[in-house]
């Protein structure tokens, strides 16, 4: 396998320009001979589908949802980065890019990025154009807030919901063109395979979840924009039906996958609440523009709280540590995720958690001092300006309400306490996936015609993402990247023709799916899949997830082996194939989550150095910061399916160059 | 501090095989579950036991858990979303519950959602009204004018975002007794209605939207309020207002 970047030569700020004036297109009166298949349809799939369909392509887009409506970027929080300087506060294309490259700690592509960069002011003049509504001042123009990892405010949003507005927005893009009949839309539908005819991706298997139909669908060109894999870990805040098997069946046909140990974890998270739980609720990062971190500064303190004697409000300010304030006072509570997450680790490893259960993981989200400091703002702003300390808080309340409200809500919902009046209790959760499937500059996997976009593919992050990022890279990918690249491809089959589905190639991928399915069925063990799902889960937690070392690592890549051969001779799956049958899904999919879970393992046993997300405990500096080998470690690990015993994958690396970026370590004191 | 403890409750939910069968309700009891559990992660804990027991376990629809995918759909004792305000049923937790309560669990109940399976309903009706004319007609070049070029009121701006919060999770259309799907319809009119982008096709808009929504079905309004009170996010009868005032604009223009 050899991996060709096609990165552009040229300067960085000219390389994606001169690169699309060079690219093949297809005429407008030839783009209805061609077919696209477009899986998933959260931001990165229903802006590609939507645009293909706009320019003309015969479009089918599936989704396992009942609407493509309910994909996971709907749950996004908090915002959308963009590099308009609307501010005045010294944004730039280059000042995203250097953030960007830095927030993934050096191990992301510098023209991917620069590229995301470029096109993130066309996304929010898009945006605005199909009518998401992103707030306002009352100016009548765009509001910004800022978020961990930057000193300027770049941030569009709408209220916490940005990403339900931007995929919205998406949809309805989409949903005009099914409207049209130039995309057809396949709900409830899973993709398990996928089909390659002399090498290409010629189309998928997909089975329809409601009739249990499995149905054959070809294309010229496959796009996976399916998410991502955090549920890897059971809990986590994905969506509870995001899954990898998409970009895993993709992976098993022959496609690299990139940097799986990279995962982020997110700082701010709702605290597991007991062995029920079945996800975590995130607490959008931008609550860090206005509340403060802390534990308290004495064990005693922190006992006392956990043993329900003493309440976060009756510990004094000098008893109290902000941690992040203490440890980075320039970036102070806005440091990265990563910093953010692991700095809650350390100081609940260290015996000052606050959570009452057994896993005492838990730190404080204080908004007492933002409500003192805006309601005091409020009340002069009304001309009082000898305020009472009952007119302050009570200002200083309706301030954090008309800015975070939703989110307030749903905490108290979700905890039965008033963060209004108590301060949050969160921890540090998996959330999003920087690794995927390996794309080059055009976002084509190594199997021509099979393109990935968004969460699915590995490309712009690093080992680290920054807030208000994701979204900005899945509508980059669909809106803005794929139309070109994919028209690129697509130029030479203008004369192909229809694709057909009786073909051998058809008959052999329908049959791994049957048998697949025919097994799960018949297998007749006695443990349900979320058994061995949760147990995947702790193996994962406890020795892939926020810190990793090697002995660790090694135990875990024996576990899950273990694991894998249990699950295939113990696993029970009531039902039938020809109906709704939501445990055989959650079979198909533990299946694939165990072989990834052994290679996340793997890829970071390898890389024996700590960057981002991915933190091997042996290589740390004296103060507990990560510690990078850019000699010997700056690369993306891609790895190469060989049958399947995961553990003779085979590592390729993929060299990252900075030529136009220094590197540094990444400080953020 | 948490003030969790664990109940025990009976369960009456409603069984059906697919579209063509018939249903009934089925009993069911549980023991400890813990009152910081979601509802649906009852629901897990139940199917975890009846697959143990070698039984098919219950379909219903879910997936993001924190309220904002609108695929969580259950009624439960009678109520779209169950017996708490301005959440969806992940949000719901089991603490609103006591020690030996029956609880009833059954599907959104409308012509326009037929059932599939158990308490899985279809509601592919919304999409395809949708899909009629919920949209602004914009290519998706990126080749429109700088999004600051078009100033928008404030009031506005968040009015607009306050319709276009809804999920479409369909629980106004279970609540309505009439089965009407105005408050949908009339929020997403309303997010367009409020916004100078796509002003142009209003009129075709609101006519497309309005005839797709009859054809599939739904009912009409009769000012009950029901849908309000049920929405989970607070979507507000003014929105069916505006939506009317649009039709009418529309239809004598």
């Amino acid at each position: 396998m050899k991996l060709d970047s096609k990165i552009p030569e040229g300067h960085i700020s000219q390389k994606w320009t001169d690169y699309k004036d060079h690219l093949k297109l297809v005429a407008p009166n030839n783009r209805p001979k061609i077919d696209i298949i477009v899986v998933g349809t959260g931001l990165a799939g229903a802006s590609a589908a939507a645009s293909l369909g706009e320019m003309g392509y015969n479009v089918k887009a599936f989704c396992f949802q009942d609407s493509p409506r309910r994909a996971h970027s709907i749950a996004a929080q908090g915002g959308i980065n963009a590099a308009k300087n609307y501010q005045n506060d010294g944004d730039s294309t280059f000042r995203l890019f250097y953030d960007t490259i830095k927030g993934g700690d050096y191990r992301a592509r510098e023209a991917n990025v620069h590229r995301l960069a470029e096109v993130s002011g066309n996304i929010i003049d898009q945006c605005v154009a199909q009518g998401v509504p992103f707030a306002r001042d009352y100016g009548g123009l765009l509001d910004n807030r800022s978020f961990g990892g930057t000193q300027v405010q770049r941030t569009f949003y709408a209220a916490g919901q940005t990403g339900q507005q931007l995929l919205l927005g998406a949809y309805s893009a989409l949903s005009r063109q099914i409207g049209l009949g130039r995309v057809q839309m396949f709900n409830r539908h899973e993709m398990l395979d996928l089909v390659k005819v002399d090498g290409k991706a010629r189309g998928i298997i997909a089975r329809n979840l409601v009739t249990g139909e499995i149905e054959r669908h070809s294309a010229h060109a496959v796009i996976i924009a399916s998410g991502g894999y955090g549920n890897v870990y059971f809990l986590s805040t994905n969506a509870m039906g995001s899954n990898v098997t998409a970009g895993w069946k993709v992976h098993k046909q022959g496609a690299a996958f990139a940097n799986p140990c990279y995962v982020q974890i997110h700082p701010t998270c709702i605290p597991v609440h007991g062995t029920n739980q079945s996800k975590l609720t995130l607490m959008s990062e931008s609550l860090r523009n206005s509340g403060r971190i802390w534990v308290p500064k004495k064990k005693e303190d922190a006992e006392a709280i956990r043993a329900g004697k003493l309440k976060p409000t009756q510990i004094a300010e000098e008893d109290r540590d902000y941690y992040l304030e203490r440890r980075y006072p320039a970036f102070g509570n806005l440091v990265p995720r990563d910093v953010a997450s692991r700095a809650a680790k350390e100081r609940c490893d260290a015996g000052f958690g606050i959570e009452a259960n057994d896993t005492n993981e838990g730190v404080y989200l204080d908004f007492s001092t933002e409500i003192q400091n805006k309601g005091k703002q409020a009340a002069y702003a009304k001309g009082n300006h000898h305020p009472t300390a009952e007119e302050i808080t009570a200002l200083g309340k309706q301030w954090l309400e008309e800015k975070y409200g939703n989110l307030f809500t749903m905490y108290q919902k979700i905890t039965d306490e008033n963060p209004y009046e108590t301060p949050m209790k969160i921890y540090p959760a998996v959330h999003y996936t920087m690794g995927g499937v390996w794309v080059d500059y055009n976002l084509q996997s190594t199997i021509p015609g099979c393109f990935v976009a968004g969460e699915a593919n590995f490309s712009d992050h690093g080992a680290n993402r920054l807030g208000a990022s994701a979204l900005m890279q899945g509508l980059a990918d669909g809106y803005f990247v794929l139309p070109y690249t994919v028209s690129d491809y697509l130029a030479d089959d203008i004369r192909t023709g229809k694709i057909p589905t009786n073909s051998p190639e058809f008959d052999e991928a329908e049959k791994r799916v049957k048998d697949s399915i025919n097994f799960f069925l018949n297998n007749n063990g006695t443990k349900t899949v979320d058994h061995f799902h949760k147990r995947l889960g702790l193996i994962m937690w406890n020795k892939v997830g926020m810190g990793r070392n090697e002995q660790g690592l090694k135990e875990a890549i024996a576990e899950i082996a273990a694991l894998k051969d249990e699950f295939y001779k113990d696993v029970f799956v009531p039902g039938s194939a020809d109906e709704l049958n939501p445990e055989l899904e959650k079979a198909l999919r533990v299946a694939d989550f165990i072989e990834l879970g052994q290679l996340m393992a793997m890829d970071a046993l390898q890389r024996k150095e700590s960057c981002g997300g991915h933190f091997r405990e042996e290589y740390q500096d004296s103060e507990g910061e990560t510690l990078r080998d850019d000699e010997n470690f700056k690369f993306v690990g891609a790895w190469e399916y060989k049958g399947d015993d995961i553990s003779k994958e085979e590592l390729h690396k993929e060299e990252l160059k900075y030529e136009f970026i220094k590197i540094a370590a990444r400080n953020y004191k | 501090m948490s003030s969790a403890k664990n109940i025990n409750i009976n369960l009456k939910i409603w069984r059906q095989k697919n579209a063509k069968t018939k249903g009934s309700m089925e009993t069911y009891k549980l023991d400890n579950v813990s009152t910081a559990s979601s509802f649906l992660e009852m629901l897990d804990q139940l199917n975890e036991q009846l697959v143990n027991e070698r039984k098919e376990p219950i379909a219903f629809d879910h997936d993001c858990r924190e309220g904002i995918c609108g695929m969580c759909s259950l009624y439960i004792n009678g109520r779209a979303h169950g017996p708490d305000t301005g959440i969806t049923t992940c949000q719901l937790h089991m603490r609103m519950f006591k020690d030996g309560d029956t609880i009833y669990v059954e599907p959104w109940r409308s012509k326009a959602f037929p059932v599939i399976k158990d308490l899985v309903v279809d509601r592919s009706a919304f999409d395809r009204i949708q899909q009629a004319g919920g949209f602004v007609s914009v290519n998706t070049s990126g080749n429109t004018i700088d999004a600051n070029a078009t100033p928008i009121n404030k009031d506005d701006a968040d009015k607009s975002f306050e319709a276009a919060a809804c999920i479409g999770c369909g629980a106004c259309v279970a609540t309505c007794k009439n089965g009407s799907a105005m408050l949908f319809v009339g929020a997403k009119v309303s997010q367009y209605a409020l916004l100078p982008q796509g002003k142009i096709e209003a009129t075709n808009r609101v006519l497309n939207m309005v005839r797709q929504m009859d054809e599939e079905g739904f009912g009409n309004c009769t000012n009950t309020g029901a849908c309000e009170i049920e929405c989970p996010k607070g979507i507000s009868l003014e929105n069916i207002a505006r939506m009317n005032r649009e039709y009418l604009k529309a239809s004598i223009k």
